[in-house]
């Protein structure tokens, strides 16, 4: 499925296929997290939203990781909605769009086009980090995956180390303050909990990381 | 809990099967989300076409039909459509004069209409859109998402949707939304929670004794709690919220709605102390509505929108209307 220093196009649909099974485990708890400071829908809109994603890649396998991201963020768009939608759809289409048509993905050329993701992600959301959004996880794993880049390391022990920075960045939403989104007009009141749209941006970039081990 | 459904899944779409057979006014496309005026407008009208998260009945579906909405896209419950659903509205509803999206300031709908703004230029259709943001209970939007889109939107559909019919441009129909939204403010007050059906409990707890001041339409809360009080006192703070934020003195149309669970005795009991509380103000209310038209499933509790009565808005608020939820003059 890949080889030594890059990912294939069949690995980004183990990995999406994955993700939908572990987002759909996952939902209630999302969902929770969300009644707390939103309105409760993350996880059951992320979880059709990615069963989607699973059946079209499963349909019409994409030939490149590229076409395989860019058909992910079209089908986030097309299914999930709320804010979640047009952000992650948004994320997976521009990473897409910067591998091109490459047959597989290195661990610099994973870095630059989830960067690119992070972009798109902070220019539609208007979000900085430390806003208690996807940012604060999405921001410290390009960060890793760059780091590793520059360090030489391969996918599985790159993406690891971009997971677990997700992980800790998700975990450091607990005492903000939320300013974006609906969970803003909490104001103080959104302290003390974790943001749902942090928790399943690691929640994905474990999933990737556990596909490319 | 229980509730009059299927199940959480398939609540949207056997609700839209029940609007359909409810109202022959309307065309439902069940497939693609959106609801429709079964007669379309005349060729060359601006098409207004709003949405959001299902649950707010009989906001916006309610409100297509001559006069208001020309097409409505609901989304999942409290969850914004998509922006396939607001382009297949565009292309269905336009009849050549351009679309005008009606938004409420809420992330998710602002991003999904966003994105159905950029793909409906790729198709060549002229498209405006106008953001609903009146509640004055969001204070310190520097530091949050800023003010959220409620009861003005009926106001703006209404307004914009008369100006549209009576042969107003896609400029103009879209003029008179801003300025709709210009002269409306809301505050919204709830006695307690509203329980969405994939969640199937109550999204957030309130004592016996305590109240929501400044709720939003998903029960997201704006300013704090606060101990329960009587209808003429919560009239008072939602009046005076209200009337900080905009000198309301003169002429005004005030919609009293209620948001899903109170009944109207209880709005009637409000209504008479909101108008009480405008007149010390020196606010004369000239057209009122008064009951559910923006809701939040079941939640208790009301909220109040004032919008000020100039001339020419009352005109387009006294235009006949045919819709489900709003009919008169026709």
């Amino acid at each position: 499925m890949r080889d030594k220093d890059g990912l294939d196009a069949a690995l980004f649909v183990a990995w999406l296929t994955a993700a939908a099974d572990a987002v759909a485990k996952e939902a209630p708890r999302l969902t929770e997290l969300d009644s707390a400071i939103g309105d409760g829908d993350h996880g059951t809109n992320l979880k059709r939203g990615f069963a989607a994603v699973a059946a079209k890649l499963a349909q019409e396998p994409p030939a490149t990781p590229g076409a395989t991201l860019q058909l992910t963020g079209r089908q986030l768009i097309s299914t999930v909605g709320g804010a979640s939608g047009p952000l992650y759809g948004s994320v997976f289409r521009a990473a897409g769009k910067a591998l091109g048509d490459a047959e597989s993905a290195d661990v610099p050329a994973l870095a630059a086009a989830f960067a690119a993701g992070l972009e798109a992600l902070a220019r539609l959301g208007g979000a900085s980090v430390g806003d208690k959004t996807m940012l604060d996880a999405f921001t410290p794993a390009v960060e890793a995956l760059r780091a590793a880049a520059e360090d030489g390391l391969l996918p599985g022990q790159a993406l690891d180390l971009a997971a677990r920075a997700a992980e800790e960045g998700a975990q450091e939403t607990a005492p903000l303050r939320a300013r974006k989104g609906r969970a803003s007009y909490l104001g103080e009141r959104s302290e003390g909990h974790l943001d749902p749209g942090a928790v399943s941006t690691a929640l994905l970039w474990r999933t990737l990381a556990d596909a490319a081990a | 809990m229980k509730m009059l459904i299927n199940s959480p899944e398939t609540v949207v779409a056997d609700a839209l099967a029940g609007l359909a057979a409810a109202h022959p006014g309307l065309r439902v496309d069940a497939e693609r989300r959106i609801v429709l005026r079964a007669e379309p407008g005349a060729a060359g009208k601006p098409a207004l076409i709003s949405g959001g998260g299902s649950g707010h009945e009989p906001l916006h579906a309610g409100y297509v039909g001559f006069g208001m909405l020309d097409a409505a896209c609901p989304g999942e419950v409290f969850t914004s459509p998509v922006p396939d659903q607001m382009l297949a509205a565009a292309q269905a509803a336009d009849t050549g004069g351009g679309v005008l999206f009606l938004v409420k300031n809420y992330t998710g709908d602002v991003l999904n209409f966003q994105l159905a703004a950029d793909l409906l230029e790729d198709e060549g259709i002229a498209s405006r859109s106008v953001l609903i943001d009146d509640d004055v209970a969001v204070e310190d939007s520097l530091y949050t998402a800023g003010r959220r889109g409620t009861g003005a939107t009926l106001f703006a559909e209404k307004h914009a949707g008369a100006a549209a019919e009576r042969g107003a441009g896609l400029d103009e129909v879209a003029a008179v939304a801003e300025r709709t939204n210009a002269v409306c403010r809301s505050f919204g007050i709830a006695l307690g929670p509203c329980t969405t059906p994939a969640a199937g409990r109550p999204g957030f707890e309130l004592g016996e004794d305590e109240i929501e001041l400044g709720v939003g339409i998903h029960g997201e809360p704006g300013r704090r709690r606060a101990r329960y009080a009587p209808a003429s006192e919560l009239a008072e703070i939602a009046v005076e919220a209200v009337c900080a934020d905009l000198d309301f003195r003169g002429d005004a149309m005030v919609l009293l709605n209620g948001m899903g669970a109170s009944p109207l005795l209880e709005l009637y009991v409000v209504y008479a102390e909101v108008v009480r509380a405008l007149d010390r103000r020196g606010v004369r209310v000239v057209r009122n509505l008064v009951g559910d038209y923006i809701t939040s499933l079941d939640m208790p509790g009301f909220s109040v929108t004032v919008c000020r009565a100039e001339p020419e808005l009352v005109a387009l608020w006294d235009a006949p209307v045919q819709t489900p939820a709003l009919r008169w003059g026709r």
